[in-house]
């Protein structure tokens, strides 16, 4: 192929867009002229497409060359890998260890914006904290039901009430 | 309050009564919002989906929300009566398919006014839907309703990248403001493709409100914003109340004036066809009625008929619906007696035999 000229995959002229893409395991070439590669692409698309199907598009663009380690959410085991696939994230939990990856794709999705403004909960404070308490311990609760562990789940289920509690001061 | 109830009528926001109601059909206002402590829907196990309808479901159902609200289970409902929910705006089509098995309902209103999704893609989905230009009542309606529950539940939610949604595209303020209009004249000048490009530009999506393609049947639009992060929930409501719904209407207002000053025989023609196929077929399906009531909508609106009122048009276009039309002819028809019915049912609605 060295010094050959590919064709666009659609057309006669010469391509000037490569991509590759992993679908269920088997690789797709894309080769494509200007015309064809906006044709395909997401400028064009952006107003009828889905929002979350763009998502998917973009962030397979993205991750072309991973050669990085794959992020794990440790509260739900989700992947960085398995969230492209879907473009929905597993738990809360998500955000803070998909941090790095995801703030490319939120910017684009929020005209640049990676900070919130706008409503808070009444109770905000010291909960962000026991939020991720909570989750840990829901986790831990599945599991000992999982198991039959009954004594444990009961336990748990009593130390989330307590946690919940404390949620409801204002 | 039943299903059966609200069936042979259109909800309060199709009234066709509201501010510019002769453009902007209807305002919607959704906010997602997620239990803290829980896996998002997706993710969450079989034990965890119960647990979370079931907090829910004594929340909104607790009397805090108002009186008679209907709570609608959507394991144990009939496809019917969720595509019959889908046509009027109370559930997504994702909801009313979701894998069947999914524990996941819907709170209704009792004057439709509000909708609350239970196990969508989020735990919580907020709607309000208000007939004209009412964007502040929809979003004060859905804030109070998220204030009620707050004080009962805590929503996921971090300081950086606020109210937290499965979707990254929701996360931040986890709003939607919708603006369902009607636009005929830009659709028939082919200037709706301007419209089209300023609203990318302007990081809106616009969508067909029927049909699955980008093609709108019936020349009705829905209008949205994409944004949810780093801006609050009063920018993009003034973005919409000042700036998108205004220009987008009086660039309807400006095509239809020019549609009357060059080309009024040709509209007269549509409007009159328009009634004389709706008055007088016998076998017609959703999309050709779709398309008749949009001319005839507009006929109203620049006053070239005056054979039939706006609300009684803004309501063939929900009851000409498959599931609306066989819940008031009370049987399930094929498509091919469903065209018969239709064609009856609107003879009979524009007062024709
Ligand atoms: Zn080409
Ligand atoms: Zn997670």
């Amino acid at each position: 192929m060295a010094g050959l000229k590919r064709k666009c995959d659609q057309c006669d002229k010469p391509a000037t867009h490569h991509s590759v893409e992993i679908v269920k395991g088997q690789k797709i070439e894309k080769h494509l002229c200007e015309e064809h590669a906006i044709q395909e692409g997401l400028a064009i698309k952006a107003v009828q497409t889905p929002i979350n199907k763009l998502l998917t598009n973009f962030v397979k663009q993205q991750s072309l060359p991973s050669p990085q380690p794959e992020w794990v959410c440790d509260q739900c085991g989700m992947t960085f890998t398995e969230f492209r696939e879907h473009s929905l994230l597993g738990c809360p939990e998500c955000y803070r260890a998909f941090e790095e990856p995801l703030a490319p794709l939120l910017e684009r999705a929020h005209e640049g914006e990676t900070q919130h403004l706008g409503k808070v909960p009444h109770r905000v404070g010291e909960g962000e904290q026991r939020q991720q308490h909570l989750l840990r311990m829901r986790k831990r609760l599945e599991e000992a039901v999982a198991c039959e562990d009954y004594e444990l789940a009961a336990r748990l289920r009593d130390d989330i009430q307590r946690l919940e509690g404390q949620g409801q001061v204002r | 309050m039943t299903l059966r109830q609200i069936t042979d009528h259109a909800g309060e926001w199709l009234r066709g009564v509201g501010p510019q109601s002769d453009t902007v059909i209807s305002s919607r206002v959704r906010l997602a919002r997620n239990l803290a402590g829980y896996p998002f829907v997706a993710r969450a196990s079989a034990r965890q989906h119960h647990e979370v309808l079931d907090r829910c479901r004594a929340e909104v159902m607790g009397g805090r929300l108002g009186e008679g609200v209907l709570w609608v289970d959507l394991r144990e409902s009939t496809p019917l009566d969720r595509q019959l929910l889908v046509e009027r705006h109370l559930i997504s089509r994702q909801h009313a398919g979701a894998g069947g098995a999914l524990p996941r309902a819907v709170a209704i209103g009792a004057d439709e006014t509000f909708a609350i999704m239970v196990n969508e893609e989020d735990h919580l989905r907020i709607q309000s839907l208000r007939s004209g230009m009412q964007l502040d009542e929809a979003f004060n309606h859905v804030n109070r309703i998220d204030d009620l529950l707050e004080d009962r539940m805590e929503f996921a939610f971090s300081k950086r990248f606020g109210y937290l949604t499965a979707c990254p595209t929701n996360v931040g303020t986890g709003i939607r403001v919708s603006v369902m209009m009607h636009l005929p004249a830009l659709k028939l000048t082919g200037e709706i493709e301007k419209v089209r490009r300023a609203a990318r530009d302007m990081h809106l999506a616009i969508r067909g409100l029927f049909g699955e393609g980008s093609e709108a049947m019936g020349d009705l639009y829905q209008v949205s914003n994409q944004t949810t992060l780093g801006k609050p929930e009063q920018e993009i409501l003034s973005e919409f109340k000042h700036t998108v719904v205004p220009q987008i209407i009086a660039y309807e207002q400006q095509a239809r004036r020019a549609l009357l000053k060059q080309r009024q025989a040709q509209v007269d023609d549509k409007v009159w066809r328009a009634w004389a196929t709706l008055t007088h077929a016998h076998v017609i399906d959703t999309e050709e009625v779709l398309a008749m009531l949009s001319h005839l909508r507009m006929g109203v609106n620049m006053g070239r008929i005056d054979t039939v009122d706006i609300t009684t048009i803004n309501e063939l276009f929900l009851l000409a619906q498959p599931a609306h039309l066989q819940k008031l002819i009370g049987a399930e028809m094929d498509p091919t007696t469903r065209r018969e019915a239709r064609a009856k049912l609107i003879r009979q609605r524009l007062g024709q035999r």
